[in-house]
């Protein structure tokens, strides 16, 4: 590993002061994407600081309507929080099928749609259900937050603090696991809100995805056979040693059902 | 610059000047000479490297050791009881033979005992998924998902 410097943050003002000041720094928060990037040289920061000991970025919190994570919060605090299973329990088994038990174990959700790779899970159930992305400067809605390959609405030096999920009538997660990575080759989020339906995919393209057309179908019927038949088109879907493009297209279709069933538990 | 790191190793306090890029799994093995720890792929996937971090298990070569400061880690070498008294769980495996070459057997104990302290009675088919972050190219798996099923109810008599 190359050298850099490390500071570890007090808070979210004292972390955003050492990022404001050096533009080469990076955030550190569970350190499973970037370490491996350091090692890589994918990414190459100057300065890393570490959000680990900002307890005002870690925990959760329920009040019937919204569920409200915080950007520390660990993938398996998550799976395990019982304020997680009552309200949004699609969320607490997405939680579960990200990596593997250690990588869950440090891994965080603002780490993970900050840094939103394509085939990343939270990203589908932050678009999936609307949630709103808290940064240390804004509010942001998730439509408008994840903006392409590894891109995002956080402008530099900008930090996420927490996910605000609005709670669902129900909502589902089936994921199609690339078997040696785990990732999602397609994942999809179905959920029923008070005010729709959506269902986001991620995994097939570039970055998270809505489908209207599988949305409009659900919405005068939910359930899986609404979207059998809807085919989205794999022109500019990710095509791989893993899967082409086309087997991705099918394999929305295939999940999309499967989330809708699981959604209707 | 060398920065200075603290932290209880196996329930014995230490501390050292390293460089701020080291990881953690590098200062547990060639600051700390415990060597138990292994490195296997060094990206994350194999799992050799596993450790307890304030009781969870954390994969070390994923980490700095900065990370860790303050912190309480156990590594395979404080496992067992003072008296060389062997964990349930190295018990069970060395039982079910559940080891052919021991390269990922630090790993794969270290997770085990998180595996079961999470899942008190866990099935077959849950011990299989969560082993999903420790690879083991020798033994096919099934000894080790044996010695985990048998050692389960014994490592949580012991809480
Ligand atoms: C073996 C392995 C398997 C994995 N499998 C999966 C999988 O199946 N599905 C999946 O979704 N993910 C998977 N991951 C990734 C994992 O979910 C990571 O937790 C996630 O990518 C982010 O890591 P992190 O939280 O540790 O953030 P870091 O790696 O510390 O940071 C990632 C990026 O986000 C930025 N950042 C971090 N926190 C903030 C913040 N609060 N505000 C602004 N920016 C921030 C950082 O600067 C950095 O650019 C896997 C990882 C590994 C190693
Ligand atoms: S050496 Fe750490 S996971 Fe392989
Ligand atoms: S015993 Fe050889 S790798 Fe597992």
């Amino acid at each position: 590993m190359y050298a850099f410097n490390y500071q570890k943050a007090k808070s979210v003002a004292d972390a955003a002061a050492a990022l404001a000041k050096n533009p080469d720094a990076k955030a550190l928060a569970g350190g499973q994407s970037l370490i491996a990037a350091m090692k890589l040289r994918l990414a190459a920061p100057a300065a890393v600081v570490d959000l680990g000991g900002v307890a005002e970025l870690r925990g959760i919190k329920s009040d019937g309507k919204n569920l409200v994570v915080g950007a520390m919060t660990r993938h398996s605090e998550v799976v395990f929080s019982d304020d997680v299973r009552k309200a949004i329990p699609a969320l607490a088994h997405l939680a579960g099928e990200i990596g593997d038990r250690m990588v869950r174990n440090m891994g965080t959700l603002g780490g993970s749609i900050a840094h939103n790779d394509p085939a990343a899970d939270y990203p589908a159930a932050v678009l999936g259900l609307g949630a709103t992305v808290e940064t240390n400067k804004r509010k942001i809605a998730a439509d408008d937050f994840f903006k392409g390959l590894y891109e995002t609405a956080l402008e530099p030096g900008e930090l996420i603090t927490s996910v605000s999920f609005p709670v669902p009538k129900r909502a589902g997660y089936v994921k199609f696991k690339q078997p040696a990575s785990r990732f999602a080759l397609v994942g999809v989020f179905v959920a029923d809100t008070g005010s729709g339906v959506r269902v986001a995919v991620t995994g097939a393209g570039p970055c998270v995805f809505r489908v209207p057309e599988m949305e409009k179908a659900l919405a005068s019927k939910f359930a899986p056979e609404s979207v059998a038949n809807i085919r989205i088109p794999d022109k500019g879907l990710n095509s791989d040693i893993h899967a082409s493009a086309e087997y991705r297209a099918h394999l929305v279709t295939v999940m999309a059902k499967r989330a809708v069933q699981a959604a209707l538990g | 610059m060398p920065v200075k790191v603290s932290m209880t190793v196996n329930g014995k306090p230490v501390a050292a000047e390293v460089e701020e890029r080291t990881l953690l799994v590098t200062f547990i093995r060639e600051n700390l000479r415990l060597t138990g720890t292994h490195v296997g792929c060094d990206t994350a996937q194999c799992g050799a490297c596993t450790i307890h971090m304030n009781g969870n298990a954390v994969k070390a070569c994923n980490m700095l050791a900065m990370q860790a400061e303050g912190a309480d880690i156990l590594t395979i070498e404080g496992v067992a009881a003072a008296d060389g008294t062997l964990h349930p769980m190295q018990e069970a495996f060395r039982e079910h033979h559940a080891l052919q070459c021991g390269f990922c057997t630090p790993g794969m104990v270290m997770s085990a005992i998180d595996l079961v302290k999470r899942h008190p009675k866990p099935t077959e088919a849950v011990v299989r998924a969560e082993l999903d972050g420790n690879f083991c190219r020798c033994t096919g798996y099934h000894n080790i998902v044996k010695a985990i099923l048998d050692a389960a109810p014994k490592v949580a008599a012991m809480r």
